[in-house]
């Protein structure tokens, strides 16, 4: 295909790539966002298959292998899993972007072609964001799926050691570029890369799983930015445009969650949040928590005119969903006014939360957010905490000494009655202890979430 | 270096770009959002093809078909994961 048209179609990819990312921030176009977004995906990748003295036999076996792959995955992971699912399709990518930055150092060093040093630049950028990105990706997705702990791993002079490995990093990167030649060049590369996929591992490892979600969002910028990287290793504008693209939305994304937990991000990524050093610092707090049983959590319900639900993680593990889209279907129809107040946080991701609402078929409208919520907080009747710990603990409001201290919350404890579903007393992912479980106007009602929610449910169909 | 400046000219106006189109998102979107641009991350696909449409010798189709098979998991899945995501929210009355 003639070299013009090939960037006329490319601009054009990177319009539907712009106008799709434009209409996935408002609910009613966001679907159909996707799919224009898709048909530029479509659209860039046809024109690249037209590019002259291409040969398709192996790049079929690579497609075919990857596409049956990721449309399996795409179609069988449950939507509980979906954080750790987008943690390691980024992850791929990531190393996707590492394998194009090589591949094109080989073919050129191969042809003893002398490049610009930029390209080599681009090729230091390339394999070690990607690298770091693949990783990284791969620890996140082994903390979400709860294969290894998701408690900060912290060792004696973590920051000297990450200091020191991002010292050696950049100096391998330096020799790299002044000498890209040879066998010399091609080791240090691969050191390089070596040295990136050990960073992206201890980068991600000291940060606690209540983090994941900030985590996963930060490295959907850097696979962008790996991707964008690759793009200039290989002068293709529209994976400089969409790589940018993605590198600075996603950027923006983390900024808005590390907000919504009143911490920087510097914060999130260094401070080993949630491990044991880091949480004794708050009170312990002692008291009496008053249980309660399914039967008299009923009658308070049965009484209630405005119902606040307020799922987090402890929803998703149950798989309570559609339990408690069905009572409170049930609340509604027994007259009373029913809302989901979701934090930003709850969960493992971003929307977590929403999306596990949506899946059990409730209307958006009726998912609210804190700020939202909290000012009419003390005419609500009853909030129902459901596996949520961390986003509704007042210790964030109350106690200076809390790690918590500052971090925005739902204020449930200001409700008539809180009903609190948890298995024990246990404290949540972050390790904080919550005092709400002892305050006055607290009920606990104990026991898994999506047994207790459908013993709620029978007691209201048995009225 | 024309090339160069070029596309970094082009990068810089992305970058922009990328910043203001996300500027005012509900919460609910999030997730779809994060999967719905981690798809078109996998853009790298392009840069795939290219490796292993034009790789001589092993190494290279080795490497060309690898970052083909992994680019083309973070397009297919990244795309049909957050569709199936954004079919389950609705509004009320429309029930499935």
């Amino acid at each position: 295909m003639n070299p013009t048209l090939t960037n006329l179609a490319y601009i054009a990819a990177a319009i539907l790539f712009i106008v799709g990312l434009k209409m996935l921030g408002r609910a009613t176009t966001a679907r159909r966002g996707n799919a224009v977004s898709s048909l530029g995906m479509l659209l860039a990748i046809v024109v690249t298959l037209l590019e002259q003295g291409m040969a398709y036999e192996w790049i079929l076996v690579g497609a075919v292998l990857g596409s049956v792959v990721g449309g399996a995955a795409a179609r069988l992971v449950k939507m509980t899993a979906m954080p750790e699912m987008v943690g390691l399709f980024n992850g791929f990518g990531g190393l996707a972007s590492l394998l194009v930055g090589w591949a094109e150092y080989h073919r050129q060093a191969a042809q003893s072609v002398s490049a610009l040093t930029a390209t080599w630049v681009a090729v230091c950028l390339a394999v070690l964001i990607g690298g770091v990105t693949f990783t990284g990706s791969m620890v996140a997705y082994g903390k979400l799926a709860e294969k290894i702990t998701g408690k900060p791993i912290l060792f004696k002079n973590q920051h000297l050691a990450n200091g020191a490995l991002l010292l050696a990093v950049l100096a391998v990167a330096v020799l790299y570029v002044l000498f890209p030649a040879g066998a010399l060049g091609y080791s240090l590369l691969m050191v390089l890369i070596l040295l990136a996929l050990v960073l992206g591992v201890l980068s991600v490892i000291p940060i606690g799983g209540a983090d994941m979600p900030v985590v996963i969002s930060l490295l959907n910028s850097y696979s962008g930015l790996a991707a964008c990287a690759a793009g200039f290793v290989i002068n293709n504008t529209v994976l400089v445009v969409a790589g940018a693209l993605v590198g600075a939305s996603g950027l923006i994304l983390t900024n808005i969650m590390c907000k919504a937990m009143n911490r920087s991000l510097a914060n999130v990524l260094f401070s080993g949040f949630g491990s044991a050093a880091s949480a004794g610092g708050g009170a312990a707090y002692q008291g009496e928590a008053r249980p309660i049983s399914a039967e008299d959590a009923y009658l308070l319900l049965e009484a209630a005119n405005s119902v606040v639900f307020v799922p987090g993680y402890g929803m998703a593990v149950a798989q309570a969903q559609h339990a408690v889209r069905e009572l409170g279907q049930l609340l509604e129809a027994n007259g009373a006014e029913v809302q989901y107040c979701i934090h930003p946080v709850a969960g493992r991701m971003p929307g977590h939360m929403n999306v596990l609402l949506a899946e059990a078929n409730v209307p958006y409208e009726q998912l609210v957010e804190p700020q939202d919520v909290n000012p009419v907080m003390a005419t609500v009747d009853i909030a129902i905490v459901i596996g949520a710990n961390d986003v509704v603990n007042p210790a964030a409001r109350e106690d200076q000494q809390s790690p918590l201290y500052g971090m925005p919350i739902i204020n449930v404890d200001h409700a008539r009655t809180c009903i609190v579903l948890k298995r024990s007393l246990n404290p949540g992912f972050a390790g904080v202890d919550n005092p709400l479980f002892f305050k006055e106007n607290t009920r606990m009602l104990f026991g898994d979430a999506k047994a207790t929610v459908s013993a709620l449910v029978a007691e209201f169909k048995g009225a | 270096m024309e090339t160069l400046g070029l596309l970094f000219f082009v990068f810089v106006l992305a970058i922009f770009l990328g910043f203001e189109l996300i500027s005012k998102v509900p919460s609910q979107l999030h997730t779809p959002l994060m999967s719905g641009s981690n798809a078109i991350s996998g853009i790298t696909i392009v840069g795939a093809l290219l490796v292993a449409g034009k790789a001589d010798g092993v190494v290279l189709t080795v490497l060309g078909v690898l970052a083909v098979a992994l680019a083309m998991i973070n397009v297919v899945g990244g795309y049909l994961v957050t569709d199936r995501m954004l079919a389950m929210f609705k509004a009320r009355g429309k029930n499935s």
